[in-house]
């Protein structure tokens, strides 16, 4: 079984978001990039199903800021068997339908059975990758998943609903799958396994001339308005405790 | 091209999902300032009170066994087929489980523009402007869609549910694709196994989320709610880990609370953890970054260290 995770490199929101001088997207220089989340999930996702079923992982990802290297290795140390980037002349930011439509080309020359990528991303403006790939790719598409199975031709797959409630499907091979959390936690890999793919790791390049320019309109992007703020309690750790309980004594919850 | 906005609707369990009503409503004020028709999709099957309960314009329901549950495949198809029919010049799915599954994907097949986690639209002149709720709800992007047609994801509580309430004959048709040879089928429905505590039955909530940094620390934060008569909440990240039950889990696809207490410890305030516990009386947030979007929801907040805040607060209560 050939599956193939397509990830996205995204802007890291752990720092502070610096908008361009414009005001139109974020200033790309000032941010750092990192794996999706949810495509963690879905690398994970992938190797359960090679290490339950048998076959091969690869993953492959849309190289923007041309740091894409460093979560490949980790892709590897996680137990993906091989890797590949797109790579061009490239001006972050690379909207989504973009790079789905890049992934595509390249993921439909690689022929596989079982396409997993993350349920969402939280830099998809213009559209989630996973649901766009299927419809370039002429395959089924299920996503909010949360368990992902196959075998001879067929995969089991459980959505998720709210409260709890999950739904299973039975499709036909190949479909793309849109992973909202892998059937385990992500496995750790450990820094010295990263550091030794760093080493060995061979990195397909799969070259394109799409510059990735283009995408929505967008007039301005700022911080929302808030409708309101908290009321912020000063002092020291002890001082808020003592005021937070002030706060509930007063409306009898404590 | 016309001028038309079609709201594609939910329903689960027989019951229509308030998101629908909330489009609805909104896609009625979006159709008049274009002067088009607001127009309520409901697929299913021996759904047709239902599909009545709508204040479009008018209603079309699509009966069709095959169309009982949800399933991407049937659903993409019918509503890609009825998108072609009607030529609208604007599409709204939910920012959900099922439209979560559609929207990106009728984008594409219908060459739409598609704008993802919406939290308005708006007509202005003849062009389209949509507020996105990116980057985790952090930036909101003000996207312009100019001539073409174009494909939204709302959130949910971005409209007036009331609003989208009314009665509409309905249009009622069998589906206008082969459902027979479908890749993908409906297996079965599996509903949580209950027994754990039911977190939408509590009046004080303590919800973790990831700056509790470990499963070892939930110990203490569970010290503190029994020290408070207070139940353990929390943020998905905190399940998906297995570091709480998935019952535990509040939001978009968790539950949804509305206690006198909502103390959190370590939650940014995501969208999806929004959506599950605004409307709680009494919101309070622990989060070293003055920056979380929480402090615009939350009533009172602080940016002391979650585990200092809540060893303090159990020593003070003895
Ligand atoms: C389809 C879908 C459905 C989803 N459904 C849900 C849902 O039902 N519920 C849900 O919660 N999420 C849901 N999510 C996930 C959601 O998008 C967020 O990823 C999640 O809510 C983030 O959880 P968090 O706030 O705990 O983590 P983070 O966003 O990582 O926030 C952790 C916070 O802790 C703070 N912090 C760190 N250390 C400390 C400390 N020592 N003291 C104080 N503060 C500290 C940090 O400043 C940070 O703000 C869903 C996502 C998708 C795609
Ligand atoms: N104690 C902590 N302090 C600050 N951030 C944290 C802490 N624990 C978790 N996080 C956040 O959670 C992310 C990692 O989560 P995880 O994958 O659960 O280890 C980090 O990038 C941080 O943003």
């Amino acid at each position: 079984m050939k599956i193939v995770v397509a990830i996205k490199h995204v802007p890291s929101l752990a720092d502070e978001v610096e908008l361009n001088d414009e005001g139109t997207n974020l200033d790309f220089d000032a941010i750092d990039f990192a794996l999706s989340e949810w495509d963690e999930q879905a690398i994970e996702q992938a190797v359960l199903v090679k290490e339950a079923s048998g076959g091969s992982v690869t993953v492959v990802g849309v190289d923007i800021i041309e740091e894409l290297e460093k979560v490949l290795h980790t892709a590897l140390a996680k137990g993906a068997d091989e890797v590949a980037k797109i790579v061009g002349d490239f001006e972050p930011p690379i909207e989504s339908r973009t790079q789905a439509k890049m992934l595509a080309e390249a993921i439909g020359a690689m022929s596989p059975d079982l396409v997993l990528t993350g349920v969402q991303a939280v830099d998809d403006l213009d559209g989630q990758m996973g649901p766009m790939l299927a419809a370039m790719l002429d395959m089924p598409y299920v996503g909010v998943v949360v368990n992902v199975k196959a075998a001879g031709g067929t995969a089991t797959i459980t959505k998720e609903y709210p409260g709890g409630v999950t739904a299973d499907f039975e499709v036909q091979l190949p479909l793309v799958v849109g992973v909202q959390a892998a059937s385990q936690p992500p496995r750790y890999a450990p820094v010295s396994k990263i550091r030794q793919m760093a080493k060995t790791a061979v990195i397909a390049e799969i070259e394109t001339d799409d510059d990735g320019a283009g995408g929505p309109t967008i007039r301005k992007m700022a911080q929302p308005v808030a409708a309101g703020h908290a009321e912020m309690i000063d002092g020291d750790s002890g001082e808020v405790a003592e005021k937070i309980l002030a706060i509930l004594r007063d409306k009898g919850l404590v | 091209m016309g001028n038309d906005v079609l709201v594609i609707t939910e329903h689960f369990d027989g019951a229509v999902a308030d998101i629908s009503y909330e489009m609805v409503g909104k896609a009625k004020s979006v159709a008049a300032a274009l002067g088009g028709e607001a127009i309520a999709v409901m697929l299913g099957s021996g759904m047709g009170a239902a599909a009545g309960s709508f204040a479009s314009d008018s209603t079309v329901y699509v009966d069709d066994p095959a169309l009982e549950q949800f399933n991407p495949e049937a659903y993409g198809k019918v509503i890609a087929a009825l998108m072609a029919d009607k030529a609208p010049r604007l599409t709204m799915v939910g920012s959900t489980a099922i439209g979560m599954d559609l929207g990106a994907w009728l984008a594409a097949k219908s060459d739409s523009e598609f704008v993802a986690y919406v939290g308005d639209v708006a007509a202005d002149g003849g062009d389209l402007v949509i507020s996105s709720r990116l980057y985790a709800g952090k930036l909101t992007a003000e996207v312009v869609s100019g001539g073409g047609s174009a494909v939204v994801a709302m959130l949910a509580g971005s409209g007036d549910a009331a609003a989208g309430r009314g009665e509409t004959a309905v249009s009622q048709i069998g589906s206008p694709v082969d459902l027979s040879s479908l890749k993908t089928k409906f297996v079965k429905l599996n509903r949580p196994a209950g027994g754990d505590i039911d977190i939408t039955a509590e009046d004080k909530l303590i919800a973790v989320g990831r700056g509790i940094g470990s499963a070892d620390n939930i110990e203490l934060v569970q010290e503190l709610a029994e020290a408070m008569g207070a139940v353990v909440a929390a943020s998905r990240p905190i399940t998906d880990a297995g570091w709480l039950p998935k019952t535990r889990q509040v939001g978009k696809s968790g539950v949804s609370v509305k206690p006198k207490l909502y103390l959190m410890l370590g939650i940014s305030g995501a969208p999806e953890h929004l959506e599950g516990m605004k409307d709680a009386e009494c919101i309070i947030a622990v989060n070293t970054d003055p920056k979380a979007p929480i402090f615009n929801v939350a009533h009172y907040g602080t940016t002391c260290d979650l585990f200092e805040v809540a060893e303090a607060m159990l020593e003070a209560l003895g």
